[in-house]
């Protein structure tokens, strides 16, 4: 099988004014058609900088400095700003945490997804009103047809974040990068949206990229995982093999720290301290300085070490025999 | 039958209904009428506040007898001029005499022109106005614009070349402006006059320059003069706000989505920052209106502006109040018609109001 994605050594940076921010440096990964992976990792770990070098929508002074990214077999890195456009919204699209911040205050949902759907295709009136109804409704709206006249401050939260996704899925596109889509909303609201991205990926044979920093929301919905750390993809794996039987120490650490595997009426055991500086990070490997059972030879940085899709960066990952 | 029974009924409904939705999802109802009132009420308060004020204010100035009268009037015209003119009453009689003939209508006579005073500055006022919608507009329409591609490429040479520019108009005063202008182009090269109205055409009776090509050749020197500080500020607010906007996640979306930058700009740009930009072209229409004085006197432009200064210095009392609270209600009207526009612009303020 052709992968539809295929991310090779995505390095991303930011020259500032205090140096050089390595928030994406060296993110390898593949994603076939209609797969759903996680990318999960704490804030600053450059999971989001990663799908947004995807999209070719770094802000400066943020830069692709290294890599490729080929998708449907294009190469997207320098591909020329009209092209990549063009590919924006029709081939890959992208839903973001905020949906508050995402859709314009002032355009009704109607106009909003006009001016999404006019980005790559003549349409008229009444059609482009049909297939923005027709889209509500498949994420789940009630009374799409009404629904359309509405601002968005007049819809609640999980509303519009539906409204966000049924425009990233306007125009039928092979992935949908998903920038922690669930993370403003309530918890029932998360578990339905989780449920509906899942089975209208399915149905459409979308590819989906899930970013979160929860890893049980990424388990319910990814058949992979890719953990990273410090703008490195630091561990993946299948679900299953990297939540039951984890091999990077950070990864081990994430899990430990979530709610619903601990002791009740304990303390949730913590990773102790904070992410390295990243335009300044140690030498070696970055999570070293937060490790117990780092040794001599973290201070070179190790290499993603693994076949078949399984894969750890670390010298002494866990499970080995000592 | 039963079908156009039922469509005639939905077509009844949405005329009679009285909370149906206007376009916009604006409810026209009650609530709406009941927000004209009160600010109907607000308005005639304040109107009547001002003009205690400027009656106060006016009548403390000094006296306008020495105005009205040669300097060779015998005692007995004195007082039967001081008489005739209600001068010997004191100032809360002056005042309830003053708002009595208002209330009919009446604004007073001019002292020095002696004619009604309403009639003088309406004949003034469409000189004022035709130059200060042409500075206003002038400014915004050239000023958004460029602002905002400042403010979308602000590193470019060219968004610092509006911004130094934009310094200039702001810090530099009008009247050495105008007088810089008046030396370049109307004693220099001599393209343009150097004051004046020119040629008028009537509209609806009323004389206006930019009807004529000989009129616009008079309006342009002071329409440029007194546009440059109004047009340094538009550009600063479009380009504060564009750079503002542009970093946010709606232009982001918008990028995801594919759309053209271009789009991006006039579609959703333009459209969230237009809240600021239309406050402040309300506050320098009315401003300018009421002030456009020191352009008006440096271009020898008939305006209201001219009119006020020449009323002051010559104590015509009637015009001074009549002209200051036409300026009170100018603000009123200005600032309604502001607030009107954002709700027209910002769906989230209708729905506040509403409530």
């Amino acid at each position: 099988m052709t992968a539809l994605l295929e991310v090779r050594d995505l390095a991303t940076h930011f020259a500032t004014r205090t140096g050089v921010v390595r928030a994406v440096d060296g993110v390898t990964l593949s994603l076939a058609p209609g797969e759903i992976i996680g990318l999960v990792g704490e804030s600053g770990s450059g999971k989001s900088v990663t799908g947004f070098s995807i999209l070719g929508l770094v802000d400066p002074p943020g830069r692709i400095v290294r890599g490729s990214v080929r998708f449907e077999g294009r190469e997207l890195v320098g591909l020329p700003h009209g092209e990549l456009r063009s590919l924006r919204g029709r081939r890959i699209a992208m839903v973001f945490q905020d949906p508050s911040a995402t859709l314009n205050p002032v355009l009704t949902i109607l106009d909003q997804m006009r001016l999404a759907l006019e980005a790559h295709e003549r349409i008229g009136k009444a059609a482009a009103r049909a297939r923005a109804a027709e889209i509500l409704t498949r994420v789940g709206i009630p009374d799409a047809g009404r629904r359309l006249d509405s601002y968005p401050h007049q819809l609640s939260g999980g509303m519009r974040q539906r409204v966000a996704i049924a425009i990233a899925l306007l125009n039928r596109p092979a992935l949908v990068v998903c920038d922690e889509p669930t993370t403003a909303l309530d918890v029932s609201i998360q578990a339905q949206i989780l449920a509906e991205m899942k089975s209208l990926a399915r149905e459409s044979g979308t590819a989906l990229i899930w970013i979160s920093h929860d890893l049980s929301t990424v388990s319910a919905l990814a058949s992979r995982i890719l953990v990273m750390y410090a703008g490195r993809v630091v561990e993946e794996g299948t679900v299953g093999d990297v939540l039951s039987a984890p091999r990077h120490p950070y990864t081990r650490g994430l899990l430990d720290s979530l709610p619903s595997l601990a002791t009740p009426g304990q303390d949730l055991r913590q990773i102790p301290g904070a992410m390295p500086s990243l335009s300044d990070p140690p030498p070696g490997c970055a999570f070293a300085p937060r490790c117990a059972h780092a040794v001599d030879a973290c201070t070179a940085m190790p290499d993603l070490v693994g076949a078949g899709g399984r894969g750890v960066r670390c010298h002494r990952p866990l499970g080995d025999a000592p | 039958m039963r079908e156009a029974t039922v469509k005639m009924s939905v077509l009844l409904g949405t005329i009679f209904n009285p909370a149906r939705r206007l376009p916009g999802g604006q409810a026209f109802d009650g609530d709406m009428l009941g927000y004209f009132l009160q600010r109907l009420a607000q308005a005639l308060v304040v109107m009547l506040v001002i003009s205690a004020l400027v009656f106060a204010g006016v009548y403390g100035i000094g006296n306008p007898i020495d105005v009205l009268l040669s300097p060779d009037a015998t005692q007995a015209i004195r007082e039967a001029t001081i008489k005739a003119y209600g001068l010997d009453q004191p100032l809360w009689v002056q005042y309830r005499d003053f708002l009595l003939r208002l209330a009919a209508g009446d604004f007073g006579r001019s002292f020095v022109f002696n004619m009604p005073v309403l009639e003088l500055i309406l004949s003034r006022l469409p000189a004022t106005l035709e130059l200060t919608l042409l500075a206003v507009f002038g400014a915004t329409f050239a000023g958004v614009p460029l602002g905002m591609y400042a403010g979308y490429r602000p590193d470019g040479i060219a968004a610092r070349a509006i911004m130094a520019f934009s310094v200039l108009g702001f810090s530099v005063p009008t009247f050495w402006i105008g007088l810089v202008l008046i030396l370049t182009f109307a004693v220099t090269l001599g393209w343009l006059p150097a004051g004046g109205r020119g040629e008028t055409a009537d509209l609806f009776g009323v004389p206006f320059s930019f009807l004529t090509l000989d009129g616009w050749s008079y309006l342009a020197l002071p329409a440029l003069n007194l546009s440059l500080f109004k047009f340094a500020m538009m550009v600063r607010l479009a380009r504060a706000g564009t750079r503002e906007t542009m970093l946010g996640d709606a232009v982001k979306f918008a990028r995801a989505a594919g759309e053209s930058e271009w789009t991006i700009l006039h579609r959703h740009v333009l459209r969230l920052i237009a809240i600021p930009i239309v406050t402040v072209f309300g506050l320098e229409f009315g401003s300018t209106l009421a002030f456009a004085v020191v352009t008006e006197t440096i271009f020898s432009w008939p305006g209201v502006g001219k009119l006020i200064i020449d009323s002051i210095s010559s104590l015509d009392r009637p015009v001074m109040v009549a002209y200051l609270m036409l300026v009170a209600f100018l603000f009123i009207l200005i600032n309604f018609l502001v607030d009107i526009a954002y709700a027209a612009l910002d769906p989230r303020l209708r729905a506040a109001r509403a409530r």
